[in-house]
């Protein structure tokens, strides 16, 4: 809860100073009090914990997000080349795929991950089932191949 | 150095607008509501990422550049979020998908 | 090298535009409003760097947030029954036109 605060601080006095860009003492007076109006709205509404700021994904996600990159580049270069293609060489295609994760977290993060790589999106998460709409059935199977699956329960952990 | 800045920049621009255009060719042409999402996708990743990239490259001090970050990365916190909420919605109120196979479906339902 | 693709994000807004006045249903217009506003968040953005002032870049993401709440804001009221879709509404609207 403590760690979780501080990090917050950390990030609102972050986001205020990248985006004022003035160094007077009087407007960062009024940032630090903005800050501390922030954090005590949001301890009321009870939202400080580990979901809204995950710092124990921190030593892991940085991998992660480098091979998401990857990941996203190169499905981007897939889809663009059936849209010159035309309709005759997609096949769309619906279908159910279990996630392994256990946590929210990890479940939120899995399906995020489909959503942002063009060509998947997740239509639905039911306790351990997510909906994927794809544009070729081979994407499809590359999901049900669980390489994405495997790094986002690596990263669980 | 400055040369090579401005030709990198230059660079990310062009692969960044032709991104863009040929999401906006795909939102046309493509058959059906599910996959025109799709083509809405790469504009909103990688096209919008590109062109903020190669604006990095040109941008004249700290302050710019880290409000560029900041946008880029609100393009990509946003695009997935509303693309689910919008697919969501309309396999709810009945949109059903113009499918390859058609035995998928009784699986899903 | 600038102002080209300032050209060329006018061309994707174009083409957006053009599928949220065709589109058949509901969700195909409310993807191309989408689009349309993300594409104006990078149009601001260009703008700024083409008239030399990078200060434009405050209202680019005021506009990207605005834009987001704007499309959760409609589709909030999807379960009413004014967004059901179905095909037989779509024949009378054919038939009328």
């Amino acid at each position: 809860m403590k760690t979780h605060t501080i990090s917050l601080f950390f990030t609102l006095a972050t986001f205020w100073l990248l985006n004022s860009g003035h160094n007077t003492l009087l407007i960062l007076l009024l940032g630090l009090a903005s800050i501390c109006l922030v954090i005590a709205i949001v301890h009321r509404m009870d939202v400080v914990d580990h979901e809204s700021q995950p710092i124990h994904l921190t030593q892991n996600i940085f991998s992660y997000l480098l091979w998401l990159i990857k990941e996203v580049i190169h499905s981007n270069i897939i889809v663009i080349k059936h849209i010159w293609l035309g309709n005759k060489s997609i096949s769309p295609t619906l279908r159910r795929i279990r996630v392994s994760q256990k946590t929210d977290m990890g479940k939120v993060i899995y399906a995020n991950s489909i959503n942002l790589t063009p060509g998947t999106v997740t239509i639905d998460l039911i306790d351990d089932e997510v909906v994927v709409h794809a544009l070729l059935q081979k994407d499809i199977e590359t999901l049900l191949a669980g390489e994405m699956d495997r790094r986002v329960s690596l990263l669980e952990r | 150095m400055d040369m090579i800045t401005n030709i990198s920049g230059a660079v990310c621009l062009i692969i960044g607008s032709f991104l863009c255009i040929s999401g906006g060719i795909g939102i046309l042409r493509f058959p059906d509501f599910y996959t025109r999402m799709h083509a809405v996708g790469v504009t909103d990743t990688l096209g919008a990422g590109m062109i903020l990239i190669g604006l990095m490259f040109y941008s004249p001090d700290f302050l710019t550049f880290s409000k560029l970050v900041m946008i880029l990365l609100l393009t990509l916190l946003i695009g997935p979020t509303t693309s689910h909420v919008l697919a969501k919605s309309a396999m709810y109120n009945g949109l059903m998908p113009e499918l390859k196979q058609k035995d998928n479906v009784k699986e899903t339902n | 090298m600038l102002i080209a693709a300032t050209f060329a994000i006018f061309i994707a807004m174009i083409l957006a535009i053009v599928r949220g006045i065709v589109g058949p249903t509901l969700y195909d217009r409310i993807l191309a409003v989408n689009m349309f506003g993300t594409k104006t968040v990078l149009l601001i953005s260009l703008l700024g760097f083409v008239m030399g002032r990078p200060e434009f870049l405050d209202i680019a993401i005021v506009y990207a947030l605005i834009n987001f709440i704007s499309v959760i804001g409609v589709l909030r009221y999807s379960d009413t029954n004014k967004f059901k879709h179905s095909s037989a509404d779509k024949e009378s609207l054919d038939k009328e036109s």
